[in-house]
């Protein structure tokens, strides 16, 4: 699956990353590095931190200690220019959050236009590239409510990609979605690896996951408690992992 | 005047009628101006400002209005700004409305899902690009049924500017009275007149009301 040979500088590292929720510590010491090109899968149960984790990377969450790095961003500091982070790094969403009162040409066109000064003419044809890339294009025109659930995930992320993101986070992408709809978006996903995205994504998937993706992560009670290529899944190391990939979330 | 209801009574209150139109939509429009700054003020990331915001709606909503319209009238009368009825009934109403309309149009704006929020900021947008471009038209649909609502009271409060002297409706149908003695009939018809002034804004309300629970949330799932 890996197109690119990792370059030495990585695109996304975390180090030893602190975070409380409270007295709750979701994040104990932290560890990991996405390289260019790579595909980092996070898994791990409900409450294990993980989607904590990738927010922490776009700065949804801000962190009590420890450091990451985005594209040369200090994340970690307060001064980080969150704008700036913000074009390196593309997310979506578990509940999509497309915005209901635009088409979905507004919804990809709004951020280049606003955000970077795009000209208009030149938005709409990049949005008419990015829902061919999700295979959307007739859906231009839409709302998005007049679209299914997987409709609206692959529209999200054509949304994401039209700022050409250096790196991708995906929380959860799938789960709000029926099985059969997963696939479709799933396959999208599939794509961009493939073109070489490098993406950091939480999934619940673990077939997808051990398809897809270059290494994983997995998390329990907020720290890195085994990591290494995809075939960890099938050959997991600690009991935790054992567990977790025991108990039929690996599928397919 | 004197005698029987005449005609010339009936001017006399379709102007004052038109003045209660008047005052509404002075009302209205200027409420809504500072009642959009306190309803943004009062979601503001500065402490302070929305501290300050949230005493000024609290003070106002709990003062009668009919003691601010005397004391923009008589109040400021006696530190020597001698106002008249016109600009102290609508000073008053304006401070009056904005308590009351910065306090549902906030409620409008945060009732937009957080994660409209956060989508935008993912996509790089500023704070002031997502409010005008996430958030308020998101609002704006909202807050309509409200807010054409609350043009009702609007309306029917304006009467109590016939205390300063403001010869609105209310007044108009008092100085009829004051040479006719009808009381019955005259309020009688100032009653109808205010009814047919807000029972169709109401009507309105309420049809939007039923339209947006029809056009459904058209939010994603959580």
């Amino acid at each position: 699956m890996q197109q690119n040979a990792p370059s030495s500088e990585p695109i996304v590292s975390l180090r030893d990353v602190q975070k409380s929720f409270g007295s709750l510590r979701v994040l104990d010491g932290v560890s990991f590095a996405v390289a260019r090109g790579e595909v980092l899968a996070l898994i791990g149960r409900s409450g294990s931190g993980k989607s904590t984790a990738l927010r922490c990377i776009d700065r949804f969450e801000k962190v009590d200690g420890g450091e990451i790095v985005v594209c040369g961003h200090r994340v970690d500091r307060p001064d980080v220019n969150l704008r700036a982070l913000r074009q390196d790094v593309g997310i979506v969403f578990q509940s999509y959050n497309l915005f209901p009162h635009l088409t979905i040409e507004q919804n990809i066109t709004l951020a280049p236009c606003a955000v970077k000064g795009m000209a208009s003419s030149h938005a709409k044809d990049l949005a008419r590239k990015v829902l061919a890339q999700v295979g959307l294009e007739e859906k231009l025109h839409a709302y998005p409510e007049q679209l299914s659930g997987g409709q609206q995930q692959r529209a999200a992320i054509a949304r994401s990609l039209a700022m050409q993101p250096k790196v991708m986070l995906f929380d959860e992408v799938t789960s709000a979605l029926d099985p059969e709809l997963t696939g479709e978006v799933l396959k999208v996903i599939e794509q961009l690896a493939a073109d070489g995205m490098t993406m950091v994504m939480v999934t619940h998937e673990m077939g997808f996951a051990k398809g897809i993706a270059d290494r994983i992560v997995f998390m329990h009670r907020g720290k890195v408690h085994e990591t290494g290529p995809a075939s960890i899944l099938t050959s997991p190391t600690t009991p935790e992992l054992t567990q977790f990939v025991g108990t039929g979330n690996l599928k397919s | 005047m004197g005698g029987h209801l005449n005609i010339n009574h009936l001017m006399f209150l379709g102007q004052g009628a038109l003045w209660t139109i008047g005052l509404s939509l002075i009302a209205l429009i200027g409420g809504g101006i500072v009642g959009f700054a306190i309803a943004l003020a009062r979601i503001s990331p500065l402490k302070t400002v929305r501290i300050a915001s949230g005493v000024y709606v609290q003070l106002i909503q709990g003062t009668p209005l009919l003691v601010i319209l005397f004391l923009g009238y008589f109040g400021l009368a006696a530190i020597g700004l001698k106002v008249s009825p016109l600009v102290a009934a609508g000073a008053s109403l304006t401070l009056y409305v904005a308590a009351y309309l910065g306090e549902i149009w906030r409620g409008c704006i945060q009732s937009v899902p957080k994660p409209q929020w956060e989508a935008g900021e993912g996509l790089a947008l500023s704070r002031t690009q997502r409010m005008m471009k996430v958030i308020l038209p998101q609002a704006i649909r909202i807050a309509t049924p409200p807010t054409v609502g609350f043009m009702v009271q609007i309306i029917k409060n304006t009467s109590l500017a016939s205390v300063v002297g403001f010869v609105e409706l209310m007044r108009s149908g008092q100085i009829v009275n004051n040479s006719l003695f009808e009381p019955f009939a005259i309020y009688a018809i100032i009653a109808v007149t205010y009814f047919a002034m807000c029972y169709p804004l109401s009507l309105f309300s309420q049809r939007l009301e039923r339209r947006m629970g029809r056009g459904g949330s058209n939010l994603a799932p959580a």
